[in-house]
């Protein structure tokens, strides 16, 4: 017998990628189209409005990560069809098209001129439609080339480097070679192995990029430190868990990309990989839900996220698979981690063995498993901000 | 046999405690993940799961080595078994 499923059944889309949950979204364009969104929400079952704080007054490149979020978002293929509803019909429409252009179902609603109740109206009998439509689309069999997986770890403790972390490696060093799309990122958390990383590119293009993108970020964070920031990176659960440097958390970070997978390319934050196949670096904030939310919307469609004091955190499109070496956080936070891997510590587990356990557990939630975070109703969307609006 | 701390590699200057937590005085056993041997040293602390004692005498401004690499300077003497957290080692980056 096989060690794990080589495919998977997911959602086929229009222009050919593969969603794993089948998501009929409401989609504000901004802070005060909120109420709007989530009133359509409520009116008709089976839609996920997702609420956020932005969308107004913003500029420049923070304008420009904005839209490539928001817009990111919607064209993920774990989203079927997509409800916009702004406040004006300008950025509401240029939101409306950067998603049709992936030929999924998109309308857009502006409630200047008309006001929240008929907007609302409006919009709620396009999101019956669109639920009603959705909820007939069928499952297919798919090849494991066709899942993109991102990875980012959270609440890091010792426990993280040595068990859940390489856990993550032996999937990616297994997954790699079959052409499964890959993303890891959290740019200032491999402060300290950021030399080791960069002999991890697999062309020096790449290699060029991550220091630049690296060295930026570095700058950015001596130009405004006023400590040597413990207690914000490592954190204080990181310290908790018995992690004591920056360095020492980056090493254990590393573990997540395995031994022999090399990255392509670098992304800028939410960017949708062009170069096809392989593992990924995207710039990003190393907080977990401002990851997540940047990686679903650069189209990655599962992730996993190995916790060793147990962070818990979930995403609205994108299921959020937990994993944990750690064995008081399995025994006390059960209903948050997916996958218990603490047996690798009492060598009772060997890595090859839990990176097929985890493959195992990421094929069922590809298959429509629910994860731990989406039972819970973890849907963190937290867009990464650059800079005060104008 | 319990293996009650591991470390990553043979030059690892610290190595990690896997188990609830050893005591001061304690005898224990190690794994060290790239050989695959196991050592034996005593703690002379309290050291809790998830938490580093010291595999080597260490001086201030010592490295300190984990995972075959730099993570920090010690910024006091730690004796052999002792337990290596934030109150001796700091960052060399921010």
């Amino acid at each position: 017998m096989e060690k794990w499923a080589n495919s998977f059944y997911g959602f086929r889309r229009e222009n050919g990628r593969v969603g794993v949950r089948n998501h009929v979204v409401i989609l504000p364009v901004d802070d005060i189209s909120n109420a709007a969104a989530e009133m359509v929400g409520h009116n008709i079952k089976g839609t996920l409005a997702i609420p956020h704080s932005y969308g107004r007054l913003q500029f420049g490149a923070d304008l420009d990560l904005f839209f490539s979020t928001i817009i990111g978002t919607g064209r993920n293929p774990n989203v079927a069809a997509v409800i916009v509803i702004g406040i004006e019909p300008g950025w509401t429409k240029r939101v409306v098209d950067g998603i049709a252009a992936t030929g999924k179902p998109v309308t857009g609603f502006s409630i200047e001129g008309r006001g929240d109740i008929a907007t609302v109206a409006e919009a709620s009998r396009k999101a019956q439609e669109y639920v009603q439509w959705a909820t007939e689309l069928q499952r297919e069999q798919c090849s494991l080339s066709d899942l993109w997986i991102s990875v980012k770890c959270g609440e890091s403790d010792t426990t993280s480097g040595l068990g859940s972390n390489p856990t993550v490696g032996n999937l990616m060093d297994k997954l790699d070679p079959l052409g499964v799309h890959l993303c890891f990122g959290e740019t200032s958390e491999l402060t300290g192995a950021e030399q080791v990383c960069a002999t991890r590119a697999a062309n020096d293009e790449a290699k060029t990029k991550f220091l630049k993108t690296w060295n930026d970020y570095n700058d950015f964070i001596l130009e405004n430190k006023t400590n040597d920031l413990s207690e914000s990176q490592p954190t204080k659960g990181n310290i908790a868990g018995g992690l004591t440097t920056i360095e020492e958390k980056a090493f254990g970070n590393l573990q997540k990309i395995g031994h022999e997978t090399n990255f392509i390319d670098v992304l800028e934050p939410a960017e949708e990989p062009t170069k096809g196949p392989g593992l990924y670096f995207m710039d990003t904030s190393s907080a977990a839900a401002e990851c997540v939310t940047l990686q679903a919307a650069a189209g990655f469609t599962v992730h996993l996220f190995p916790t060793g004091q147990g962070n818990v955190i979930g995403n609205p499109i994108e299921p959020v698979i937990k994993l944990s070496a750690n064995p008081k956080t399995a025994a006390t936070m059960g209903e948050h981690i997916d996958l218990d891997v603490s047996g690798i510590l009492k060598r009772e587990l060997n890595l090859d063995q839990a990176g097929d356990e985890l493959i195992n557990i990421t094929v069922r939630t590809a298959n429509g498993r629910h994860t731990c975070a989406e039972s819970l109703g973890h849907r963190e969307f937290v867009m990464t901000k650059l800079f005060r609006s104008a | 046999m319990t293996t009650h701390f591991i470390a990553h590699e043979t030059i690892d200057t610290v190595g990690v405690v896997v188990v609830e937590k050893v005591l001061a005085g304690q005898e224990i056993s190690g794994w060290i993940m790239e050989t695959d041997e196991t050592v034996s040293i005593k703690a002379l602390a309290e050291v809790p799961l998830g938490h580093k004692l010291a595999l080597t005498d260490i001086k201030t401004e010592d490295t300190i080595v984990k995972y075959g690499n730099d993570i920090g300077r010690a910024v006091e003497d730690i004796p052999k078994g002792g337990y290596v957290h934030v109150q001796n080692v700091k960052t060399k980056r921010w």
